[in-house]
């Protein structure tokens, strides 16, 4: 038996470690290479008249996506009214009643609606809301939108609500309170740091979806009065401008990518944070 | 063996909980076996014996806890007061309301103040009445003797306190409902000497006011707190008495063994 020299081995780690940091370097290019594109060409036209004007036609200067920001605001908020109360329901029916055979379904199916392509979801918005009432709206928007979240909220809910230890659920029960009140009011509310931020993922999610918007709630290059109208938001928006032939749309585009990138980071990382101090502050 | 109904000296109190025949399955696994025992009001009472003879199965048949448990069910009778509590008419919420539960591990509810740990139970069932929710914490936290060591940081989470306090703050818990019968089930072992001596000192206080049950591992303790004693086996009553003669004249044998360290 031969014992490797130390040189030897420390040659072979040093070649691992410079493998490993090779990886890492190849993988970090394509992400920064896309933070500076989208950084570089949409700065320019980031300014105020960005966010309070609307779209204006091509040839005449200024303008902005006013009317896509408060457009994608209010698809994200119907999308939670919609998904948000059914994905936490759902995540608590996986967690609390989750052991038969009929859970074990329902969590499949969860986890195969989250890998559905979300212009599937789309498609489907448009059969069963934009065609029977005759119109692109806000409604039909929200509605894929909201789909698209309740399995990720509940599969998120159902696994931060497992991690409420069983003796709590017991000392709950063996205080009289019945099971429903226990679950909502003692198991839940010592599991709202991880619902929240689940709630939060899942907004986030899906606010940067294009595919289930572009035939529900279509576009708009005016604001949009009723939830019933044809409704502009930014991913739409950038798309619509991105393929136009005209130079001061596609710059537009770059800078509406810019902000809805931003928009994206800031959530995900306040999401994160909140996680991080939940977990700290442990059941 | 005949169990063996006991029939116990000093001054006869009213009966708080008796049990007959009762009988508890998990799944196919029989773990209780023709259980009878009679619970006096105002009186410690302590199950011991080895683990797995069924000792907290049987404290969690008496309020109702077992039923919680996936596949468990028990057969026999219960009655608390007289009233059988065992059949399916009756509301095991409503009996767990009457017959708290302190558990080995201190569970406060973690997100909630200690103010608030003791409040939940009267909130959720209902109480709106701030005033009462404020006089009951303070009443219940004060026979739980913690009020002098939180009265300043109600506001705090349950949490913050020590494991020996924690325990005391589920006991406050479990007062600060419609409680009369209190079980316990190892509440001290996972709490240091001091802690346990705080528990212990606090029972005997209790016992005038409430009928508890404790499970013990710790024979000591027993024989501390505990006016009575039920030695278990398997499943199965080995012997009743006063906790006087099971440790230092026990009838049967096997209660000597046990108590003298020769298994367990």
């Amino acid at each position: 038996m031969i014992i490797p020299t130390a040189p030897g081995r420390a040659r072979v780690d040093s070649l691992m470690r410079g493998l490993c940091w090779t990886a890492v370097a190849l993988a970090l290019v394509p992400l920064f290479s896309l933070l500076y594109l989208v950084v570089s060409k949409g700065m320019h036209r980031l300014d105020m008249d960005f966010f309070i004007h609307l779209p204006r036609p091509v040839g005449i200067p200024g303008g902005g996506m006013a009317n896509a920001l408060a457009g994608t605001l209010t698809l994200v908020l119907i999308a939670s009214l919609i998904g948000m109360p059914l994905g936490v329901g759902a995540g608590l029916y996986l967690s609390e009643f989750g052991d038969g055979r009929f859970a074990w379904s329902v969590r499949f199916c969860a986890d195969v609606l989250t890998g559905v392509p979300s212009i599937v979801t789309g498609i489907f918005a448009y059969d069963i809301i934009v065609k029977p009432m005759h119109s692109f709206s806000a409604l039909a928007g929200g509605f894929a939108l909201g789909t698209m979240m309740i399995p990720i909220i509940a599969r998120i809910t159902e696994e931060v609500v497992r991690l409420v230890p069983a003796n709590l659920r017991e000392a709950a029960l063996a205080l009289g309170i019945p099971r429903w009140k226990s679950i909502l009011f003692v198991v839940l509310r010592t599991a709202m740091g991880g619902v929240a931020t689940g709630l939060f993922l899942g907004a986030t999610r899906v606010a940067s979806e294009t595919a289930p918007l572009l035939f529900t709630s279509f576009n708009n290059q005016y604001w949009t009065k009723s939830l019933l109208q044809p409704t502009a938001s930014m991913t739409v928006q950038i798309f619509t401008y991105a393929i136009s032939p005209y130079e001061e749309w596609r710059d537009m585009a770059w800078t509406g990518a810019l902000v809805l990138l931003i928009i994206v980071l800031l959530a995900s990382m306040l999401s994160r944070l909140t996680l991080a101090k939940n977990k700290a502050g442990n059941f | 063996m005949e169990p063996i109904v006991p029939k116990p000296a000093g001054p006869v109190r009213e009966l708080k909980l008796q049990v007959r025949g009762l009988d508890a399955w998990f799944r196919e696994k029989q773990a209780l076996f023709g259980i009878n025992l009679d619970v006096r009001a105002g009186e410690v009472t302590a199950l011991i014996g080895p683990s797995g003879c069924g000792k907290s199965t049987l404290l969690r048949c008496l309020n109702r806890m077992h039923d919680t448990v996936p596949g468990a069910r028990a057969k026999g009778e219960i009655l608390y007061d007289g009233q059988q509590i065992l059949s399916f008419g009756v509301d095991p919420v409503a009996v767990r309301r009457r017959i708290g539960m302190v558990f080995q591990k201190p569970t406060p509810f973690p997100t909630l103040t200690i103010f608030e740990n003791v409040a939940i139970g009267m909130r959720l069932h209902g109480e709106r009445d701030f005033l009462k929710i404020q006089r009951t914490v303070e009443s219940s936290l004060r026979r739980a003797a913690l009020w002098e060591e939180v009265k300043d940081v109600l506001q705090k989470p349950g949490s913050s306190l020590s494991g020996g306090q924690q325990q005391r703050l589920c006991i406050a818990r479990a007062l600060a409902i419609e409680t009369d019968v209190l079980l316990l089930d190892e509440p001290c072992s996972a709490l240091d000497p001091i802690s346990t001596a705080k528990i212990e000192e606090l029972l005997l206080e209790l016992r005038s006011n409430y009928t508890i049950v404790i499970v013990t591992h710790n024979m000591q303790q027993a024989a501390r707190v505990s006016s009575r004693t039920l030695f278990m086996l398997s499943g199965k009553v080995i012997e009743y008495g006063d906790t006087n003669q099971i440790f230092t004249a026990p009838a049967q044998k096997l209660t000597e063994d046990y108590i003298t360290g020769r298994f367990g």
